[in-house]
């Protein structure tokens, strides 16, 4: 199969891309200046990231849409105000998940933003439950387009005027220049940030001019280390068809109401493991010195019975040291626990512990 | 102090007497991005012509290094395990990963100069 691109393919290749690729893109890993400095700069500054592979399914209907989503969603959509986004997962009917995604009300329906490698499956499965009765378009005509660190809102709202008015998990549509543009306030890093929606034709153009104003684009390779500081999940890491929300610590993301009545797919397993727990959890890992311990290195207790494996590793440049999410049996994942990670044949000390590793000191109005 | 000398797998290798200096090159950190965790091989060991002698992490991806001759291991680095990044800012010069007292002299026959080095990288760069 031929590998696909984006609509900043080119942009990407002036900007001395290395490309890699991921999901069936040819997508950008770093580019001239590195991981740890494109890092560095998000957090301090203004990165953008190409984040167009994702999918942008726009679902078409009013309240009979609500309530058939509710079924499949663990989220109280019935409350949720039009505008307002919400992390959520596709699930089978144990609970196992098939992709995590945004989901924001719009008011000609839904806009859910999709991984990647899991958008055409997804399509899908969403398509087999809700039949014909809505009109629901997986827009590949569109590009999406992430900014995000402290300098992010001063530098697009010189673009788009009034998205610095858009609060923290919402998003609606923009005029700009004569295009239409999906803006929410939210982003993958831990920073304050904006996704952009945009025609694909219109993309490169709005891209240089965020570069011009001073953001840099960031590759895929800082996307991941700056992800997991904020100890935020990766689909096909921390989570898969073999993992429920609660065994990946995200109860949170579940609304409260729908916890007691249940009625999405999924939801027996979920209370079931909520009421008995889980067996096994995710956590945060901090390897001790400065090893790195990589996805899929098995986790020890002190009697060397193996009790987990890590879904991802790297070196955190904010944290300036390795970090590492896994899962670990549920006696093991208290904070402060001391556990060991085979590495090389090796067992190296680690120790379980709280996210995210990086947090941000966010006062608004001083940078 | 000898021509440097390079292997395939991206060291570097210069002799003084018979103790020889090794890093890794210029091109394999360019390769590798940010350096940030670098292992090596125990004083006193002994290592064989093309094994591994220790390991480079990057944000990326781990990586084996490779000895290009065989010896004991009489030195090691330890300012670039302290701080990895060393490798990346000077990996020719003062960020070089062991010293070994060399045990078969004809092993530094097969190695390259730096222009067929540089031909090498180059295509298997692209």
């Amino acid at each position: 199969m031929e590998i696909k691109k984006t609509s900043l393919n080119n942009l990407h290749k002036d900007n001395q891309a290395k490309f890699v690729e991921f999901a069936g893109y040819e997508m950008p890993i770093q580019y001239s200046k590195g991981i740890i400095e494109e890092h560095k700069f998000t957090r301090l500054h203004s990165g953008i990231f190409d984040v167009s592979h994702m999918g942008q399914l726009f679902i078409y209907g009013d309240e009979r849409l609500t309530e058939e989503l509710e079924k499949i969603f663990p989220l109280d959509l019935k409350n949720l105000k039009q505008n307002s986004s919400k992390y959520s997962f596709l699930m089978n009917e144990d609970a196992g998940i098939y992709d995590d995604l945004i989901i924001t009300k719009i008011e000609e329906g839904y806009l859910i933003i999709l991984n990647a490698a899991c958008k055409d499956k997804d399509f899908e499965i969403l398509s087999n439950i809700l039949g014909t009765k809505f009109k629901m378009n997986l827009d590949s005509n569109r590009s999406l387009i992430a900014i995000q660190g402290p300098k992010s809102v001063e530098i697009l709202n010189s673009i788009i005027n009034g998205v610095d008015q858009l609060h923290f998990m919402s998003g609606k549509w923009f005029d700009s220049e004569n295009q239409k543009l999906f803006v929410t306030r939210s982003g993958y890093t831990g920073e304050d940030g904006f996704e952009i929606s945009i025609s694909n034709e219109n993309a490169e153009k709005f891209v240089q001019n965020l570069i011009d104003k001073g953001a840099q684009l960031i590759g895929l390779g800082a996307r991941d280390t700056l992800r997991l500081e904020a100890g935020l999940c990766l689909y096909g890491h921390e989570l898969d068809i073999n993992k429920t929300p609660i065994e990946a610590n995200l109860k949170w993301a579940i609304s409260k109401s729908r916890l007691s009545n249940g009625g999405f797919i999924g939801s027996e397993k979920i209370m079931n493991q909520i009421q008995g727990g889980a067996t096994k959890i995710r956590v945060g890992i901090k390897p001790e010195g400065r090893l790195i311990a990589r996805e899929k290195t098995k986790i020890f207790n002190e009697t060397e019975t193996q009790i987990g494996e890590i879904t991802s590793g790297t070196f955190g440049p904010s944290v300036n040291g390795p970090i590492a999410m896994g899962y670990v049996n549920k006696e093991f994942s208290k904070v402060d626990t001391k556990i060991f990670l085979e590495v090389r044949g090796k067992k190296y000390p680690a120790n379980i512990c709280a996210l995210p590793f990086y947090k941000k000191n966010y006062v608004k109005g001083v940078n | 102090m000898s021509e440097v000398k390079f292997s395939k797998e991206h060291e570097w290798i210069t002799l003084e007497g018979d103790v020889a200096t090794i890093g890794i090159t210029k091109h394999a950190t360019e390769m590798l991005g940010d350096i940030v965790f670098a292992e090596l091989p125990e004083k006193g060991s002994n290592v064989e012509k093309d094994g591994t002698a220790g390991v480079v992490e990057s944000t990326k991806a781990a990586s084996d290094v490779y000895t290009p001759i065989s010896g004991e291991v009489v030195d090691t680095n330890q300012a670039i395990v302290d701080d990895p990044s060393k490798i990346n800012e000077d990996p020719e010069g003062s960020a070089w990963f062991f010293k070994l007292k060399m045990k078969d002299q004809s092993e530094m026959d097969s190695l390259m100069n730096k222009e067929e080095y540089d031909k090498f990288a180059k295509e298997s760069a692209s």
